[in-house]
C-alpha cells in the first residue's frame, strides 16, 4: 500500500469545481513537486490531503488513515502529515522554543523536559540554535520558515506537505530555506511540495506533477517531465516561469 | 442645617468610592465571565449559537443602561420580585459589561489570522487546543487596550446607580453637597477620585501591554 492514495477526488467551493477527479499515489520516501498555474488547485490538493478541506467525492488514504471517512481522526492524521504554509506559520506570542514545544506537549503528551530536548535538537538541525529564545518577529522570514519546518518535523510525521513555502520570501532568503528542505529530503522524508522553484524541483524532487484546471495534466520523473514536456500546456507554463 | 465641607466629608466620599470600585470590580468579574461565553458563542461554527449571541448583544447594546437599571429596580417589584439597589446595579452592570466585553473579545478573536488556526490544526491540535493555546492568547493581547477603555467608561457609568439610591461616589456627593451646600468643592473632590481610579486603570493597561508583548 502506498503512503498516500488518492482516488478520483472532486472538490467544489460552491458551484466552482476546483479538483475535477484527481488520482495519485505517493510511495514512502518519494519527493513529489507539484507545479501549475495560479488557481489550478495545487494548494487545495494539499489541503485535502491533511483534511483542512473536505472533498465532495472520492477517497484519500494517508498512512492507513482514511481521510475522507466521515469519522476520520483528523488529529491523528495531522500528526502523520505535517504541513507548512507560505506565511503566518509560527505562533507570534510564543518563542521559537515554545512554538516547537507546544504540540509536543499537547499532542504527543511529552514532559516539558523531553519536549524541550527535542525542540533544541530540531531547531539546531535547521541551524537556528542561537534563536531558541527569540520571538518570531525577531526572525527574518527565512528563519521563520526554517523554524516552521523544524516544528513540523518534531512531530515525526510520515509525510510533509509544503505549500509554496518560499514564495513570500525576499529572493536572498529563498536559498537557506531550500537548503533545509534538501537536508530533509536527504533523510528520506516523504514530501509533497508546491513550488515555483523549477531548479529545486529538477534537482531534488523524484517526480513532478503538473496540475492544470483541477486535473493532473502530467505526471512523471522530474528531469524527464521538465526537460521534455509532453503537452502544450506544460510547455507554455514552463516557458512562462523560466523566463 | 448647613455645615462646612471638612476632612470628614472627604473620608466619607472615599468610603463611598469603595462601593464604586466594588461595583466595577464585581461587574467586571461577572460580566467578564459572561462576556467570555458571549465572545466564544459569536465565533463557534454553529449558526444558531451565533445568532443567539448576536441577538443578546444587540438587545443590551441597543438599550440605555439607565433603562435597564430602572427596569430591574422598579419594574420587577411590580411582578412581585424585589431587588435591593446593590443587586440591581450589579446584575445590570454585569449584563451590560458582558455585551460590550463580548464584542471586544470577539473582535480580538477574529483579528487573529485564520492561518493561525490552520497552523495549530496542522500540528494535530484539537479545536479547543487551537482556541486555548493559539487564538485566545493572541486575542487577549490585542484586546487589552479596548477592554481597559471600556472599563474606564464603566467606572463612570456606575454613577447611574445613584439614581436607584445606591450610595456610591456620586450618590454620596449628592448627599454631602446638600448638607454642606458647597457643590463645587464636593463635586470637584468626587471628580478627582474618579480620575484617580480611571487613571490607575489606564496605567495598568500600559503595564499589561508591555508584559504581554502586545506588539507581537
Ligand atoms: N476557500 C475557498 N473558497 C472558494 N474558492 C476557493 C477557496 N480556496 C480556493 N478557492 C478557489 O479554488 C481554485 C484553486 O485554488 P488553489 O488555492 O488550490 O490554487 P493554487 O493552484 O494553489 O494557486 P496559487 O498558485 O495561486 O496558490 C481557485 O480558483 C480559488 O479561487
Ligand atoms: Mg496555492
Amino acid at each position: 500500500m502506498s503512503l498516500v492514495e488518492i482516488d478520483n477526488i472532486h472538490k467544489r467551493f460552491g458551484p466552482v469545481e476546483v479538483l475535477k477527479g484527481v488520482s495519485l499515489k505517493v510511495e514512502k520516501g518519494e519527493i513529489v513537486a507539484v507545479i501549475g498555474r495560479s488557481g489550478s488547485g495545487k494548494s487545495t490538493l494539499l489541503r485535502c490531503i491533511n483534511g483542512l478541506e473536505r472533498v465532495q467525492d472520492g477517497r484519500i488514504i494517508v498512512d492507513g488513515i482514511e481521510v475522507t471517512a466521515p469519522n476520520a481522526d483528523l488529529n491523528l492524521l495531522r500528526q502523520r502529515a505535517g504541513m507548512v504554509f507560505q506565511s503566518y506559520n509560527l505562533f507570534p506570542h510564543l518563542t521559537v522554543e515554545r512554538n516547537v514545544m507546544l504540540a509536543l506537549k499537547l499532542v504527543r503528551k511529552l514532559e516539558s523536559s523531553d519536549a524541550r530536548r527535542i525542540a533544541h535538537e530540531m531547531v539546531g538541525k535547521v541551524g537556528l540554535a542561537e534563536k531558541f529564545l527569540a520571538y518570531p518577529d525577531e526572525l527574518s522570514g527565512g528563519q521563520q520558515q526554517r523554524v516552521a519546518i523544524a516544528r513540523s518535523l518534531a512531530m515525526q510525521p510520515a509525510l510533509m506537505l509544503f505549500d509554496e513555502i518560499t514564495s513570500a520570501l525576499d529572493p536572498e532568503l529563498v536559498g537557506e530555506v531550500l537548503r533545509v528542505l534538501e537536508s530533509v529530503a536527504r533523510e528520506g522524508m516523504t514530501m509533497m511540495l508546491v513550488t515555483h522553484e523549477m531548479n529545486f524541483a529538477k534537482n531534488v524532487a523524484h517526480r513532478v506533477i503538473f496540475m492544470h484546471e483541477g486535473r493532473i495534466h502530467e505526471d512523471g520523473p522530474a528531469r524527464e517531465i521538465l526537460a521534455e514536456p509532453r503537452t502544450a500546456e506544460l510547455r507554455s507554463f514552463l516557458s512562462a516561469v523560466l523566463h | 442645617m448647613i455645615r462646612d465641607f471638612d476632612s470628614g466629608d472627604v473620608v466619607y466620599l472615599l468610603l463611598a468610592a469603595r462601593w464604586t470600585v466594588a461595583l466595577v470590580v464585581s461587574a467586571t468579574l461577572c460580566g467578564g465571565v459572561l462576556g467570555f461565553v458571549v465572545a466564544i458563542a459569536r465565533v463557534v461554527p454553529v449558526a444558531p449559537v451565533r445568532w443567539l449571541a448576536i441577538g443578546y448583544i444587540n438587545l443590551i447594546q441597543g438599550t440605555p443602561l439607565l433603562g435597564q437599571l430602572f427596569a430591574l429596580f422598579f419594574a420587577l417589584p411590580l411582578i412581585g420580585i424585589t431587588v435591593d439597589a446593590w443587586s440591581a446595579a450589579l446584575v445590570c452592570m454585569s449584563i451590560y459589561a458582558s455585551a460590550f466585553l463580548g464584542e471586544i473579545w470577539r473582535s480580538g478573536l477574529q483579528s487573529v489570522h485564520q492561518r493561525q488556526w490552520e497552523a495549530g490544526a496542522s500540528l494535530g491540535l484539537t479545536y479547543r487546543q487551537q482556541l486555548g493555546h493559539v487564538v485566545i492568547p493572541q486575542a487577549l493581547r490585542i484586546s487589552v487596550a479596548p477592554t481597559v477603555g471600556f472599563l474606564v467608561q464603566l467606572v463612570k457609568d456606575t454613577s447611574l446607580a445613584a439614581l436607584i439610591g445606591f450610595v456610591e461616589l456620586t450618590r454620596a456627593s449628592q448627599i454631602i453637597s446638600s448638607a454642606t451646600f458647597s457643590p463645587l468643592t464636593v463635586y470637584t473632590t468626587a471628580a478627582a477620585i474618579y480620575f484617580v481610579i480611571c487613571f490607575s486603570l489606564s496605567q495598568l493597561s500600559q503595564v499589561l501591554e508591555g508584559r504581554l508583548h502586545v506588539t507581537r
